[in-house]
């Protein structure tokens, strides 16, 4: 119960004025189509440098949390979801908004946000310290596992090719390595004087999700969306709130298909959404209604995705694992503080790792009660026309990547990186195992050389790593996600190709 | 050059450069020294070539099923956005100084992209104001909030 004596942090002035800053924000960053929930928080961490730590994860914090629920509106009014954790919504959604219950779509899918997002960050409350102080008994070799894990789970879920997954981690992971050598002091893979220090973090995550953003807007062209936002009428909240309870079969299965899913890393809150609704229709006895404007399919959708948001940071709150792109450029924002997730952060830090966590809980609230009066404004927002949303953000960019160290080397790193991820994505490639794989490269280099050590002093190489109850758990995991993908993507292409010659 | 053979053509070029890039890796990595600095390098550079040169060769046997290449259209369509973005990046950003650079690309790629007509002078005046609105919040933010100095050649 340690996190209630931090709760007070949480509402100095300063600390509850970012929260609010970053939930209205983010409340608006998430209904432009376009900018999704990791690019929108990668661009927030240049502004939290000034910040202190604690301050600077409100900030990322709320950002996360409200650009998930804010999606919802541009899904429900113009039938575009803000991101991808909010395409289950656009179902029933805008159908509802069709019908001219569009107030009463988004006040329900911001209160079932709000119960889904409170459920997940209780569940982050209560199983992060018992994670923590599991990681204790973590040596090198289950660390390195544990990195090699982080990147395989992503690269095999998170992709349409397994192969092109791994092969992004292990792009991420090199990309990792190129700089100075911490052990020898040797040079390694320093192609331009750029590069000495290594590729930052900061530069690289800004670049590889906000440009490929930008390119792919100008890849549309002059062309005129047309999206004309649907009018919403005056709803009474007390209704929504009874129609909520009504609904609270959809509800609950929403917000514990949302936990489970959020604390398997690599798997996000598109599959969370579409997950909770598929679940919700079939125990449904109004299955008919689903797709036509059915509260039941908003809800259900709605409580998922915003209730993964809590479980997805407990792996790396716990061991340093990012489950989600996401929850890496939090782990950026830890990291410029000099704060090392798992036991350090909760025995060094816990006034950080408290506040941040309890904000997250507040940041729910908020987001509920603000939701509901920034929706309108969101809508307009959403209608800004991609020329103007693709040099915004560009210009974004590059000043948050140049004000990381003053430094154009990191405009250039930036620059390049988004470039070719972005081709990299029109070839199948994806940018979240290759994040994951710079971020966990350096910890699986350290532990792995660490490991070494050990095991040239003991029995060698191959008994250190690969042997041990739990080192073989971890490879049997890695393994196992790799070939439960590999035979997903088989099976799905065994059936649309089935599908095909049926006509 | 037809429309289903402009993906693998693409495929078997994406995939090439991939494939080069991880066997030069995996050269540096074995040949570079002190060989304990390329200890890990080599565990990763042996993956990497080994996914890189399967995905290649799959794209050479036509197998790619995942990724839809970058049509004629999309590519005339980003094009001229990408060169302004890289002159403004690799060299007015630092040449001309921060403000200036942005201002002037913000307005091109603004012009460029904004489909509203550019034979009516109320867009203009619209994309002029949207321009100065922008720098003054990026002056506001970054100059003034943040404090962070970039580099000023002309005006500011």
């Amino acid at each position: 119960m340690e996190f209630i004596y931090y709760f007070g942090d949480v509402f100095t002035p300063i600390n509850f004025g970012l929260l609010l800053l970053g939930t209205i924000g983010g409340l608006i960053l998430g209904a432009t189509p376009g900018l999704s929930p990791t690019m929108a928080v990668a661009l927030l961490i240049p502004f939290t440098f000034q910040l202190e730590a604690a301050q600077g994860l409100i900030l990322l914090g709320a950002a996360y949390t409200s650009t998930v629920a804010g999606g919802a509106v541009s899904a429900i009014l113009l039938k575009i979801p803000g991101a991808p954790a909010n395409i289950a919504t656009t179902l029933d959604g805008h159908a509802m908004a069709l019908k001219g219950e569009g107030a009463k779509a988004l006040q329900l899918s911001f209160l079932s946000s709000a119960v889904g997002g409170v459920f997940g960050v209780l569940l982050l409350i209560f199983l992060t310290p018992v994670l923590a102080q599991w990681a204790l008994a973590f040596g090198p070799s289950h660390l390195f596992w544990l990195a090699i894990l982080g990147v395989t789970v992503i690269g095999s879920l998170d992709s349409a090719s397994v192969v092109k997954g791994l092969l992004s981690g292990c792009i991420g992971l090199w990309l990792a390595t190129i700089g100075f050598d911490d052990i020898m002091g040797a040079q390694r893979f320093i192609f331009h004087p750029s590069l000495g220090g290594g590729i930052n973090i900061i530069a690289a995550l800004i670049g590889l999700f906000a440009i490929p953003q930008v390119i792919t807007m100008f890849a549309k062209g002059r062309k005129n969306d047309g999206n004309e936002a649907i009018q919403v009428q005056k709803h009474p909240i007390k209704s929504a709130v009874s129609e909520l309870f009504r609904y609270k079969r959809a509800m609950g299965i929403g917000t514990i298909t949302g936990s489970i899913i959020g604390l398997i890393p690599g798997v996000g809150g598109q599959i969370a959404g579409l997950v909770a609704y598929d679940q919700s229709k079939k125990f449904s006895p109004d299955k008919d209604k689903f797709g036509t404007g059915h509260p039941e399919g908003l809800i259900a959708a709605e409580s998922a995705n915003n209730a993964m948001v809590g479980p997805s940071l407990v792996p790396l709150l716990t061991l340093s694992i990012p489950g989600s792109p996401t929850a890496a450029v939090l782990l950026g924002g830890l990291l410029i503080h000099g704060i090392f997730p798992g036991t350090d952060l909760f025995d060094n830090h816990p006034d950080v790792a408290w506040t941040f966590i309890n904000s997250m809980l507040i940041g729910q609230i908020l987001m509920c009660i603000f939701g509901l009066y920034v929706a309108g404004m969101a809508a307009r927002v959403a209608q800004v026309p991609q020329s103007v949303m693709a040099a915004i953000v560009l210009g974004l960019a590059v000043f948050g990547s140049y004000s990381v160290q003053a430094s154009m080397g990191d405009v250039y790193v930036m620059a390049s990186l988004g470039v070719m991820m972005y081709f990299l994505e029109r070839f199948g490639f994806s940018a979240a195992p290759l994040v994951l794989g710079l971020i966990l490269g350096p910890i699986a280099e350290s532990n792995f050389i660490q490991g070494s050590m050990i095991a040239t002093a003991t029995d060698g190489l191959a008994p250190y790593f690969l042997t041990g109850a739990l080192n073989l758990f971890l490879i049997v995991v890695v393994v196992l996600s790799v070939l439960y993908s590999g035979y997903m993507e088989l099976r799905t292409r065994r059936y649309t190709s089935k599908e095909e010659i049926m006509g | 050059m037809s429309n289903s053979s402009l993906p693998r053509v693409q495929h078997i070029i994406g995939s090439g450069v991939v494939a080069a890039v991880g066997a030069t890796v995996c050269y540096i990595s074995y040949t570079q020294q002190p060989s304990e600095a390329f200890l890990f390098p080599r565990l990763i550079a042996t993956v990497f070539v080994v996914l890189a040169l399967w995905t290649f060769v799959k794209a050479c046997l036509g197998w790619t099923k995942v990724g839809n290449g970058l049509s004629l259209t999309q590519f005339s369509n980003l094009a001229p956005g990408l060169i302004i973005a890289l002159i403004y990046i690799f060299w007015a950003a630092k040449g001309l100084g921060f403000y200036t650079a942005t201002s002037i690309s913000f307005f091109i790629l603004l012009s460029l992209y904004d489909p509203a007509p550019h034979g009516v002078l109320k867009s203009w005046v619209k994309r002029i104001i949207t321009t100065v609105c922008f720098m003054a919040v990026m002056y506001g933010l970054f100059a003034l909030l943040l404090k962070v100095y970039t580099p000023r050649e002309i005006f500011f």
